[in-house]
């Protein structure tokens, strides 16, 4: 996240630079000028920071707040102190939920970014219009949107009535009801509704790389794979950060499909933390824990996200 | 002759086999869409037949039938209205904050970015209970307003404006202010029009997601004439699990208006996000 701000403030200095050479500006002027930028910044952005503030910056900081509390369904009971989170440690829902959380997002993230490269190097040389149609295909299930997929699912998985079964001649077998193979599915179908965006990104930055320095290589004898590695991976490293930083993120939320397949089970095999958080207020009614899940789910994110940015930094 | 082919692109096994493999995926990513809607004109005896049935033979509209006894019209006219202010509403705000972020030297702006990247990381679904007491709070719970005012708050659109502004010269924004300009003048005749087809792209964007935000739905709304269609279907999908005919015609009356919007709106819809992303 740091990196962002180091970013953001570099691009900022050679146009502050700029600004001072012109012979207009005189340091007076230009702490007036300053003043007058913030006045009227603020004043753009004051319509969005009502929004933000209030309904993701304040509840942020109010959900920190209830974690150190003792909260139920009888209302505010006391300080808690750190109990909500020493609870956690000791808490074997929340392994599990850990362990199943850190599968999806382990098995998840490397598939949906290896595979999405491999259709946006498949499909970013195309025509117009296959490369537009397999560009929407795959981003089909993103649009349908997460519960008409999953009631699909739900139907193409059932035992008796399910399409799987009857194809594969497993009749009555219940792979959601399954302990082994449901969190399985619930990969598979995360994958389904992953790869559209990153593939529509891989297509756009694939087609900004310059191809004349690609000719230059191949003329000189370059293979396939040295191209691809030495010129087209560095070109795209941007690209490839910022779809793993969304792919972790989209992981960690996968929610419908886990309430509307499974509900967490069976015996906890597909609970993540993100539907401990759910399950614990709304089914439980303890909102002092459910928030101490909440905080450490955005912490562990933050950290994935971190980790994510010095890896592609050093990478460079 | 080879060297030719080398740099023209791949070897022409290696086509014909991406070419298979990307066409059998292409028909998988297809499928849930074409059995949705195939699913939802199938009678009783179809959806419950030991055998697979790959096209209804007596197509009916008898799930849809049954789907309009429940209030799905509503649901379809709650969850558009949703979607709608909530693209109207993130257009309006965040091409402004976008433009003031990317263009303005301002006190108070690098930390403004960091929070909001960070806040990008966020889960909604860790605030979720503040939220809805906030909400209780401002006599908003279980209005679609709910759903609306957070969902305007997230921000992305921010984020991706941000993106866009920075392609807009300085140096137009100078000649402006030299003419006599007004800011909010500057931002609607030189600006606005510059990064109109970011609006575009977040529009589009904003609409689908708001429209499969199913979590916010699901939490926000209660009452029977206040769900949106996805929770209305997940609701019935729990009441009566194996009537799949009934909630296939549910999942199409969702599904369909939201994959027309982004076939007809497409190319911006692509085109705005890979520029904004590329350029982050």
């Amino acid at each position: 996240m740091a990196q962002n701000t180091d970013v953001a403030t570099a691009a900022a200095a050679p146009r502050k630079a700029k600004k001072s050479q012109k012979p207009s500006g005189t340091s007076g002027m230009s702490r007036a000028l300053v003043r007058r930028e913030t006045i009227s910044a603020y004043c753009f952005l004051l319509p969005s920071l009502v929004f933000f503030v209030g309904f993701v910056v304040v509840p942020m900081f109010i959900c920190l707040f209830y974690s150190f509390l003792d909260y139920g369904l009888g209302g505010v009971a006391g300080f808690a102190g750190l109990d909500n989170y020493i609870q956690l440690f000791q808490d074997e829902v929340f392994h599990k939920g850990f362990m199943n959380t850190l599968l999806i997002v382990v098995v998840a993230v490397p598939t949906v970014t290896a595979f999405s490269l491999w259709v946006g190097s498949a499909i970013y040389k195309m025509h117009t219009i296959p490369r537009s149609f397999f560009r929407c295909v795959f981003y089909l299930p993103v649009v349908t949107g997460s519960v008409a997929v999953t009631v699909v699912w739900k139907w193409i998985l059932h035992p008796y009535n399910g399409l799987l079964n009857q194809i594969a001649g497993t009749t009555g077998f219940d792979w959601l009801g399954n302990a082994s193979t449901a969190i399985w599915f619930i990969i598979l179908i995360l994958f389904t509704t992953s790869i559209g965006q990153p593939i529509v990104l891989y297509v756009a930055a694939l087609g900004n790389v310059d191809t004349s320095i690609i000719e230059a290589a191949q003329v000189d004898g370059a293979t396939k794979l040295q191209v691809f590695w030495k010129i087209k991976w560095p070109a795209i490293m941007s690209t490839t950060l910022y779809v793993l930083v969304i792919t972790t993120i989209n992981s960690f939320q996968c929610f419908a499909l886990i309430q509307l397949l499974t509900r967490g089970g069976p015996l906890n095999s597909t609970m993540t933390i993100m539907y401990q958080v759910y399950d614990t207020a709304y089914r439980l009614q303890d909102f002092g824990y459910a928030n101490a899940i909440g905080v450490i789910l955005a912490i562990i994110i933050a950290i994935f996200s971190a980790i994510q940015f010095k890896l592609a930094k050093t990478d460079n | 002759m080879n060297k030719h082919m080398d740099l023209t692109g791949t070897s022409p096994g290696y086509r014909v086999f991406s070419a298979i493999v990307l066409i059998l995926l292409a028909l998988f990513f297809i499928f849930p869409l074409y059995w949705i809607i195939t699913g939802s004109f199938k009678d009783v005896i179809e959806i419950n037949a030991r055998q697979p049935v790959w096209f209804p033979q007596s197509p009916t509209l008898d799930n849809y039938v049954r789907l309009f006894e429940h209030p799905a019209l509503r649901w379809l006219f709650n969850i558009v209205f949703i979607s709608g202010a909530a693209m109207i509403l993130t257009c309006l705000t965040a091409s402004l904050a976008g433009y003031a972020l990317a263009k303005k030297r301002f006190i108070g702006r690098s930390v403004l970015f960091t929070i909001i990247i960070c806040a990008m990381a966020l889960p909604k679904q860790v605030i979720v209970i503040p939220l809805l007491q906030e909400m209780t709070y401002l006599h908003m719970n279980d209005t679609l307003w709910a759903v609306i005012l957070p969902t305007v708050g997230w921000p992305f659109g921010v984020f991706l404006m941000k993106q866009f502004a920075e392609t807009i010269p300085t140096e137009i924004l100078e000649a402006a202010r030299v003419d006599g300009s007004g800011e909010l003048n500057t931002f609607v005749k030189v600006v606005f029009p510059m990064i109109k087809p970011g609006v575009g792209a977040l529009a589009i964007f904003t609409f689908v997601n708001a429209w499969n935000d199913y979590f916010l739905q699901l939490v926000m709304l209660g009452s029977d004439d206040k769900l949106t269609l996805p929770v209305g279907i997940a609701n019935l999908q729990g009441e009566m699990s194996s009537d799949f005919g009934l909630i296939m015609a549910g999942a199409a009356l969702a599904a369909i208006p939201i994959v027309a919007v982004f076939i007809i709106f497409q190319k911006y819809f692509t085109q705005g996000i890979a520029m904004g992303a590329v350029k982050g």
